[in-house]
C-alpha cells in the first residue's frame, strides 16, 4: 500500500516562485489535492488564485485556450468567465447566470519572492502567519533555484530533510562528508510556533567539493547546520562555513564565515506525490557569475540524487505490508519531532472550527 | 504555523562521544535515554513522570 501522510489543512503553502505567476500564462498546480490556477491582475499585478475547474464541464481553466480577458478568466471549452473572486460573470448564449455559478478563490500571499496559498477555511487565513524567508529577496544576497515534482509522499521529503546524516551517503563527493553523519546533533521543538530546529556543529570537517570550489577554501573547515523548519511547509537551513577554527568575532559579526541559506518548500500535491521547491541563497561572491551557475549546476544535481532516491523509496514502501516496521535511531531525532508537529497540524485542520460569537 | 502558541520548548541533546540522548522538557524535567522514540514517548508524557530538576536514567 502507497506510503502516505496525511494533508494538514489551515495552512499556508508555497505554491509558486513569483516569476512562475504572470499573465502570459496561466499555471496550474495542485494542492493538498486542490487544482488550482494562477494568474496576475492587469493593473496591480496581484496574484490570483481560483480553483481549476470550469464550474460547467469541469474544463481547467489553466489549459489552452482558456485565457485572460482583462482581470477575468475564460474558460477555454464554452467561455464561461470567471472574476477574481471566482464569481462567474458570463456564461454563453443567456443572460441568467446561475446562482452556483464560481469558482473557489483561495487567500494569497507574496512574500519574499514566494506565492503562499492558504488551503483550508478561507476566514482563517491570516497573512502575518506566513513564515519568513528574507534572504531570498534581500539586498546582498543571491539565490539559485528550481523545482523538482517527486513522485513520492511528502513525509518522505521531510524525514529526508530533518536528518542530514544522509548528506555523507546520497551526495557523497558533492555536499557529504564523513563528519556529517558522525556529528551528534540538537533537537528542538516549539510546540507553538510549530518549528523544529536541528542543530549539527562539526569543529573540523573536510570541506566538501560544493564548498571548497565555490569558495576557495582550501582544507579543513567549521562546518555549522542550523535547520529549522516551519511546519508543514518552511524549510530552512542556515549553512556557515570557514577555514577551521575561525569563529564569528565576539560582537556577532562574521566576516570570515560563509554563509549560505538552503531553503525548501515542501508543498504536498496529491497523495504521494510532493512539489520540491529548492533555493541556495548566498551573502559572498554575489557578483561572480561562476559560482552561481557552479551552484545551480551542483545542487540540481544533489536535489535529483534526494528525488531518485524518494521515488525509489516510495515504489519500494507501496511494496511493503500494511503495518511493516521501522527503526529510529539518535540521528531521526528531529525527523520524529517533525512528524509528530505534522500530526497535530493534521488533527487540527481536521476540526470542525468553533465560531467566534 | 500552528495558532495555539505555548511558548513550549522540548530540547533533546545527544552528547557527544556517546550514544546518549539528553532530554529537557518545557516544565525543566529532565531524562536520559538511548533510543529516540523513548525520548519522544517521555517528553510527550508530560506532565505524567515530569518531575523538575530531577534526572532519570532509563
Amino acid at each position: 500500500m502507497p506510503h502516505t501522510t496525511a494533508f494538514a489543512r489551515n495552512q499556508w503553502y508555497v505554491a509558486a516562485y513569483s516569476h512562475e505567476v504572470g499573465r502570459e500564462e496561466l499555471l496550474g498546480r495542485t494542492i493538498l489535492g486542490e487544482p488550482l490556477v494562477f494568474y496576475r491582475t492587469e493593473e496591480e499585478g496581484a496574484p490570483v488564485a481560483l480553483a481549476d475547474r470550469c464550474v460547467h464541464r469541469r474544463f481547467p481553466l489553466h489549459e489552452k485556450p482558456s485565457r485572460l480577458d482583462g482581470d477575468r478568466i475564460v474558460c477555454g471549452y464554452h467561455g464561461f468567465t470567471y472574476d477574481t473572486s471566482g464569481t462567474c460573470v458570463y456564461v454563453p448564449g443567456q443572460k441568467r447566470i446561475p446562482r452556483t455559478a464560481r469558482v473557489a478563490s483561495y487567500p494569497v500571499v507574496e512574500q519574499d519572492s514566494l506565492v503562499w496559498v492558504w488551503i483550508g477555511d478561507p476566514q482563517l487565513a491570516d497573512p502575518q502567519t506566513v513564515p519568513r524567508a528574507r534572504h531570498l529577496d534581500s539586498p546582498g544576497w543571491v539565490t539559485v533555484r528550481g523545482m523538482e515534482p517527486i513522485d513520492a509522499d511528502y513525509g518522505l521529503l521531510v524525514d529526508n530533510l530533518l536528518d542530514l546524516s544522509h548528506e555523507t551517503y546520497l551526495h557523497g563527493g558533492y555536499i557529504g562528508t564523513p563528519e556529517v553523519a558522525e556529528t551528534p546533533i540538537t533537537t528542538e521543538v516549539d510546540e507553538g510556533a510549530g518549528i523544529v530546529r536541528v542543530s549539527r556543529h562539526m569543529d573540523d570537517a573536510a570541506c566538501p567539493p560544493f564548498y571548497a570550489k565555490s569558495t576557495g577554501i582550501e582544507g579543513r573547515i567549521t562546518r555549522w547546520q542550523d535547520i529549522e523548519y516551519h511546519a508543514p511547509c518552511l524549510y530552512l537551513l542556515h549553512s556557515r562555513i570557514a577555514p577551521v577554527g575561525v569563529l564569528p568575532e565576539a560582537d556577532g559579526s562574521d566576516p570570515n564565515g560563509f554563509h549560505t541559506e538552503i531553503t525548501y518548500a515542501i508543498t504536498p500535491s496529491s497523495d504521494g506525490h510532493v512539489y520540491d521547491f529548492w533555493m541556495v541563497s548566498r551573502d559572498w561572491a554575489i557578483e561572480d557569475a561562476e559560482v552561481t551557475e557552479f551552484l545551480r549546476g551542483n545542487n540540481h544535481t544533489v536535489v535529483m540524487q534526494d528525488v531518485d532516491a524518494l521515488n525509489l523509496l516510495q515504489k519500494t514502501l507501496g511494496t511493503e505490508r500494511t503495518g511493516y516496521q521501522e527503526l529510529s535511531i539518535n540521528i531521526d531525532t528531529g525527523g520524529l519531532a517533525a512528524r509528530r508537529i505534522l500530526a497535530r497540524l493534521v488533527e487540527e485542520g481536521d476540526k470542525p472550527v468553533e465560531k467566534v460569537l | 504555523m500552528s495558532t495555539g502558541a505555548t511558548g513550549e520548548i522540548y530540547r533533546i541533546d545527544w552528547i557527544p562521544g556517546t550514544d546518549v540522548l539528553h532530554g529537557t522538557c518545557h516544565c525543566g524535567a529532565e531524562h536520559t535515554a538511548q533510543d529516540p522514540v523513548e525520548m519522544w514517548e517521555w517528553m510527550l508524557a508530560h506532565p505524567e513522570g515530569h518531575r523538575p530538576q530531577e534526572s532519570s536514567d532509563s
